[in-house]
């Protein structure tokens, strides 16, 4: 498995310099950034990403393992993205979500059928494939959206606050579900926060960006 | 930013040129076309030297400066009213219960062509109209139908009601529309807190930000409202008519040497319209210190009760004339014997729909391929332009909103006119791709109008989280953001499907009277008196849009149904 390593990113709007870090984050780490908001530390997932707003200016380059993604489209670069809100597609089904982010070399509907219904398995969610993610309680939903991102086979996690707006009982419950399948699969993880719970359970490294340093 | 080099940022930057050029080609080439004739140049008609002949003519026809006068007047008295009573409604009910319930019942009526509308107005308030009838001979003694002359009044007032009650529905859409910009709730408490009434609160502290949002639209329908044809032949006076309907009689006239003058009174429409802007700017400006003044006063204009339930009143009076002029135009087409002052039919017959039916096959068609074909390319155009507006990073801003407004400010007569002559010298005049384009000058800004800001408002995190996945963006585009976005793309389209539907003046020129649609044959009716045959028109023309948006709310209500976030 491979490592992300950052190199030299610096990120600005307009003339005003919002962050700049240099990092190595090995499979099965998470290194947290945290920052007050309004740091700008979302765009730094954004730019790994590959998905950065055009109003924003960026320079640095990104690595997973050898292989550099800095000029690869989105697509391409294999991020697997949890924001603070789940983001199920409200028109498929939940099933119909993680189905969706199956590869492509899984081939024909009833054997990606039968991989998310595993998918959701894992996550404890064996029997709700067939049903509305609307109606799906906010534990579940972020459930969901962590099984989706795990089939598409990531090369990294990205997680915006992704606990910021669970109840205190079910964040740490999720918490430890994430970074358990994120150690499993020995991803790279990086994680922005504000909350200090949230980097002591990631366990790994912390950098704190935006402040006059 | 990594530049998009995928097919649809290629594809996408296809869109904005496009646009441009279907906006704005049409405009310049069609003035141009207008400008020529009308100093006397085109070789086609023996013009081939520059003169003011043509206006010499122009300003020698009788009453031709009442002509122009009463189209400055309906023009800007109707445009005032209405904005005045949508003001005052939103000022004093936005947030209510109230507010909701007229909201529901006027948003509906902004899809019925406006000559379905004032055909409707006209059956209501016609000495022997459904009103008349309904007070008489009780309150009236009216056992005859009275000798007024209450439709086609020579000062405009008919014309200026039916435009009033055609652009309120507008107005208070797009004032809802801007509505968001301010908070409403706090601003309502803020102003009640420091003891101002309803209204003066809310025109203190917001209507200025709301008009400086809407003001491109009030500007289109003042322009449109000065420059209207078929509801001022249906409603507006005769002798002399409006300006407009006067050139456009011109312009069909058997005489070819009228062309000229017609192009020279198409100047005369426009500095008309110019004009028409420049007042309005004149009381805008006006409107504005007296708001000042007060607020600067302090004047807190506490006892509005009267006013503010005035204006729910004419509001909700205003829906009800529409509403009540559709069932007037349904009972027509239906009517058997109906002898005045009988406020109903006393029988009922399918006879006219059976005898008019195999007529309007022909119309019917022209006018559903037109508004369907127009409405496909103007939201692919949208969809294309609003793609490129994320590659680039820029929406383009005021200026592009002032372009995608220019169809609806530039007054239609004053290039339609051109376009047609420009048609003529190309063989493209009376081809049905021709009124397809003609079409899509007038459709393209509202489908753009409509789709822009629930396209923009999208959470583009999800296609982030899509793209994270390892999928193209053409997935992405067809399977996320498409799909999600479906019920507000099929309003757009159903949009547009009722610009093209009501379209009366592009069709008329760019058609040559051979592309006939329901919209041109339901005006020409108009001179004539059978009453079951237009309500029979205008009762069609009015039923076409209503099923483009009954499909645009059923469609996504039936494709999700089992899809709760989906559903709203």
């Amino acid at each position: 498995m491979n490592g992300l390593t950052l190199d030299a990113i610096t990120i600005a709007l307009g003339q005003r310099p919002l962050l700049a870090i240099s990092a190595r984050v090995a499979p099965g780490e998470t290194l947290t950034v945290m920052g007050a908001s309004g740091s700008g530390k979302s765009t730094l997932l954004a730019y790994i990403g590959g998905f950065l707003a055009a109003e924003f200016s960026a320079s640095g380059r990104v690595y997973s393992g050898d292989a550099e993604i800095t000029s690869l489209p989105a697509e391409d670069r294999h991020a697997g993205l949890l924001f603070q809100d789940p983001l199920l597609f409200p028109h498929m089904s939940v099933a119909g979500n993680v189905a969706f982010a199956l590869p492509a070399n899984i081939k024909g509907r009833a054997a990606r059928l039968e991989q998310a219904a595993a998918a959701l398995a894992d996550v404890g969610l064996a029997d709700y494939g067939d049903g509305d993610p609307a109606t799906l309680s906010g534990g579940q939903k972020a459930r969901v959206a962590l099984a989706r991102t795990l089939v598409s086979e990531p090369r990294m996690m990205l997680l915006d606050e992704p606990f910021s707006k669970l109840d205190a009982g079910l964040r740490a419950q999720i918490r430890d579900l994430v970074f358990a399948k994120a150690r499993a699969a020995m991803l790279p993880v990086i994680l922005v926060t504000h909350d200090e719970a949230d980097a002591r359970a990631a366990g790994g490294p912390v950098v704190t960006i935006g402040e006059d340093a | 930013m990594i530049q998009p080099r995928d097919g649809v940022a290629r594809i996408a930057r296809l869109g904005p040129p496009l646009t441009v050029a279907i906006l704005a080609g049409p405009i310049l080439a069609g003035l141009a076309g207008t400008i020529l004739p009308a100093f006397g140049y085109l070789p086609a008609l023996g013009g081939a030297r520059l003169t003011t002949d043509a206006f010499a003519t122009l300003f020698a026809m009788p009453g031709i400066a009442r002509s122009a006068t009463l189209s400055l007047t309906t023009g800007l008295v109707s445009s005032g009213i209405s904005l005045l009573l949508v003001m005052l409604f939103v000022a004093g009910w936005a947030g209510t219960r109230s507010f909701s319930r007229v909201q529901s019942m006027i948003s509906p009526l902004l899809s019925v062509p406006h000559a379905a509308a004032a055909f409707g107005f006209a059956f209501l308030i016609a000495p022997s109209g459904l009103l008349a009838r309904l007070v008489s001979p009780g309150l009236t003694g009216w056992t005859r139908p009275p000798d007024l002359l209450v439709l086609n009044d020579p000062a405009g007032l008919a014309l200026i009601a039916g435009l009033v009650v055609k652009e309120v529905p507008f107005l208070l859409l797009v004032t809802l529309a801007a509505l968001p910009q301010i908070r409403l709730t706090e601003t309502r408490a803020l102003a009640a807190a420091l003891g101002y009434g309803r209204i003066a609160g809310f025109l203190y502290l917001a209507w200025p930000a709301i008009y400086r949002q809407i003001r491109l639209a009030v500007f289109a329908v003042v322009a449109f409202a000065a420059s209207v044809v078929d509801v001022a032949i249906i409603l507006g006076p005769n002798i002399p008519a409006t300006l407009a309907v006067r050139l456009v009689g011109w312009m069909n006239d058997q005489n070819l040497s009228m062309r000229f003058v017609a192009a020279a009174g198409a100047l005369l429409q426009l500095v008309v319209v110019l004009t028409a802007l420049g007042l309005w700017i004149v009381v805008e400006r006006a409107f504005a210190r007296l708001r000042e003044a007060l607020c600067a006063r302090g004047t807190r204009l506490r006892r509005d009760a009267g006013l503010r339930h005035a204006s729910l009143g004419l509001m909700t009076l205003s829906g009800g004339i529409v509403l009540a002029g559709l069932v007037a135009l349904g009972l027509w087409s239906v009517a058997g014997l109906w002898p005045f002052p009988q406020p109903l039919p006393s029988t009922f017959m399918l006879q006219p729909w059976m005898e008019t039916l195999p007529r309007v096959a022909g119309p019917l068609a022209t006018t559903l391929a037109a508004a369907t074909l127009s409405t496909l390319i103007a939201i692919l155009l949208t969809l294309l332009c609003l793609l490129r507006e994320r590659d680039t990073g820029r929406t383009g801003g005021r200026k592009a909103l002032a372009f995608i407004y220019l169809p609806l400010i530039v007054p239609q007569v004053a290039f339609l006119f051109g376009l047609q002559f420009l048609f003529l010298s190309v063989g493209f005049v009376a081809s049905f791709s021709g009124l397809v384009l003609a079409h899509l000058i007038f459709v393209l800004p509202y489908v753009f109008l409509s789709l822009s800001d629930p396209w923009r408002a999208f959470d583009r995190r999800y296609e982030a989280v899509a793209a994270g996945l390892g999928k193209r963006r053409w997935r992405t585009l067809l399977a996320i953001r498409l799909p999600m976005l479906a019920r507000p793309i099929l309003t757009a389209a159903a949009v547009g499907f009722a610009v093209s539907v009501g379209q009366y003046l592009p069709t008329l020129l760019i058609g040559a009277g051979r592309l006939p649609t329901i919209t041109t044959e339901a005006v020409a009716l108009a001179s004539g008196g059978a009453r079951r045959t237009i309500g029979i028109y205008a009762f069609l023309q009015m039923l076409l849009p209503a099923i483009g948006f009954a499909i645009a709310i059923a469609l996504p209500a039936l494709l999700f149904r089992h899809r709760r976030a989906m559903q709203s």
